[in-house]
């Protein structure tokens, strides 16, 4: 590829110098806030160092920092989440086909020629893992041990799924749009990793076929050269490297879809820790959350005057207000919100923080324009999804 | 699509191809990427189950599809938990794993990666 093809090579390069791990990017680490949370900086190709979960599948975690620099996270720091190890490690692009079958009048089969002739489309949306947080459940919850960094907002460019289904034309009695990439399960009894959204989410506005992350190629890791991109909803429908999409005239009862990434159908899709014999739905729009992005680990704030950063994001209704507590959620003070750069994505906010000598438990708190409000008490559900109670922060002034 | 968001792209793109030298983006505008992209991935980089007894089942077992990390960045699991844990690989995802074999499995990670 012309585009940042040295870059690949020199990632490539240093990841792979003597067939494992650059013993510097080895030698550091990060203590996420559970039990068991050391992991190791580690640089994957086009990837600067990021927080290793697994190496293989690649698992990388976003460090939080990279949330206090801006509002986009940038390509080569934005997380990194596969379920199968047979990953695709050269893709070309001009090779590639997404093959649109099943319930529709015209099998196609779209190359990225293709997509170039179809209008273009992009949108500011913030990706986040369904198991993001996982590790600060109480009682801990078994899965991928992710703190907060397993989400990242882009500017994502590419053409409108449902521009791409009425091309096809999907028909009558069609219940839903299952979508398949090009990685595999290392052994045949792993169910392929697919994904199914119904009919009408698939033909919203704002889900689209990206070939574009913050105005680049898609790093290989988030799914060159093409993505589905679900604004609003969890990442584990943003099928990477899209190779396949496949009209359904029953509903999805794949692995992935009838078994995995299921929250209880619950009020809060919360349950007790144990309880069983509740009903559940796949999992889908991500609740409202905030994070204050400025709060170096263990560094304390100067006495005085004192800026507060952060960001919040829903699950498309766009954030109405933010607030601060500087007392552990007593009392709530609202803060300015910065740039809107669409519903979807992360939204800045600052606030001033004029402050004395002393310990502060310092919260944040979202409320969504559909009227969600995040709240203190944590959900709980075994698979540790869906966490996105008030963030708060143990922090010195001196 | 809001004229803010256009704007933020024209911005994003020039600098992309300012910073890049490429003229990827014709007219600015990101498009659908030509050629090969090659990435060299590092293995299990270096990890590895913990020496102890059963670890030559659990080598066997439990390295095909994934790299130890998945097990060692776990909380540390009852003996309950690992079970229900390797029925799930053998189960779902379909690890070849004898019945002969799971409990050697399970006390090897109850010991290593576990509480009573
Ligand atoms: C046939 C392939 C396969 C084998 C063999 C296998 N696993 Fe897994 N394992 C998986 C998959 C697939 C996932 C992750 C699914 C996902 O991404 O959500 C996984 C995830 C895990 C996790 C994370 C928690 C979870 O349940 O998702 C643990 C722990 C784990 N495996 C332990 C083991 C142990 C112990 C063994 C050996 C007894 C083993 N695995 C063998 C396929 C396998």
């Amino acid at each position: 590829m012309e585009l940042g093809r040295g870059r690949f090579l020199a990632a490539a390069g240093a990841a792979l110098a003597a067939g494992a791990l650059p013993r510097a990017a080895l030698a550091q680490t990060v203590q996420l806030p559970f039990d068991n949370g050391t992991r190791p900086l580690v640089a994957f190709p086009q990837k600067r160092p990021l927080i290793l979960l697994t190496p293989r599948p690649p698992q990388l975690e976003t460090p939080f920092e990279v949330f206090n620099a801006g509002v986009y996270t940038p390509n080569d720091a934005f997380y990194v989440r596969w379920h199968l190890a047979n990953i695709p490690q050269s893709v070309d692009a001009s090779a590639h086909r997404i093959a649109v079958s099943g319930a529709v009048n015209t099998a196609l089969s779209l190359s990225m020629d293709d997509l170039a002739k179809m209008p273009a489309v992009e949108i500011a949306a913030v990706n986040q893992c369904s198991g993001n947080s996982r590790g600060l459940f109480t009682p801990r919850a078994i899965g991928g041990e992710w703190g907060n960094g397993a989400m990242g907002n882009a500017l994502w460019t590419g053409v409108r799924l449902r521009d791409i289904l009425d091309r096809a034309g999907v028909k009558a009695g069609a219940k839903q749009v299952q979508f398949d990439g090009l990685d595999t399960a290392v052994l045949p009894g792993t169910p392929d990793f697919k994904k199914s959204l119904d009919v009408d989410v698939a033909r919203g506005d704002d889900v689209i076929v990206a070939y574009a992350m913050n105005g680049e190629p898609l790093p290989v890791l988030n799914g060159y050269p093409v993505r589905l991109i679900v604004p609003g909803w969890f990442a584990t429908y943003w099928v990477k490297m899209l190779s396949a999409i496949t009209v359904l005239d029953k509903t999805d009862d794949n692995f992935w879809m009838k078994t995995a990434y299921r929250i209880p159908d619950t009020p809060g899709n919360s349950v007790v820790p144990g309880a069983t014999g509740y009903p559940t739905i796949p999992i889908n729009r991500m609740a409202v959350r905030s994070f204050i992005t400025n709060i170096p680990d263990g560094a304390p704030f100067k006495r005085g005057r004192n800026e507060l950063r952060g960001i919040a994001f829903d699950g498309g209704s766009g954030i109405k207000r933010v607030e601060l507590s500087m007392d552990g959620g007593t009392t709530w003070r609202e803060v300015a919100l910065e740039r809107d750069y669409g519903k979807y994505s992360f939204r800045r906010f600052a606030g001033e923080w004029v402050v004395a000598p002393g310990t502060y438990t310092v919260a944040v708190r979202a409320t969504a324009n559909d009227g969600a409000v995040q709240q203190a008490t944590p959900i709980w559900n075994p698979s540790g999804y869906l966490r996105s109670s008030i963030e708060t922060y143990k922090v010195s002034v001196i | 699509m809001t004229k803010q968001s256009l704007t933020v792209l024209a911005c994003v793109a020039a600098l992309g191809a300012a910073a890049l030298g490429a003229n990827a983006f014709a007219a600015g505008k990101p498009a659908p990427p030509k050629g090969t992209a090659t990435i060299s991935l590092p293995g299990d980089a270096g990890m590895a189950y913990k020496p102890g007894a059963g670890v030559g089942a659990v080598q066997a077992a439990c390295l095909s599809c994934h790299s130890s990390a998945y097990v060692s960045t776990q909380p540390l699991l009852t003996k309950a938990q690992w079970t229900a844990e390797v029925v799930k690989m053998k189960n779902a995802y379909g690890a070849p794993i004898a019945d002969d074999q799971v409990p050697v499995i399970v006390d090897y990670l109850t010991t290593n990666y576990g509480k009573p």
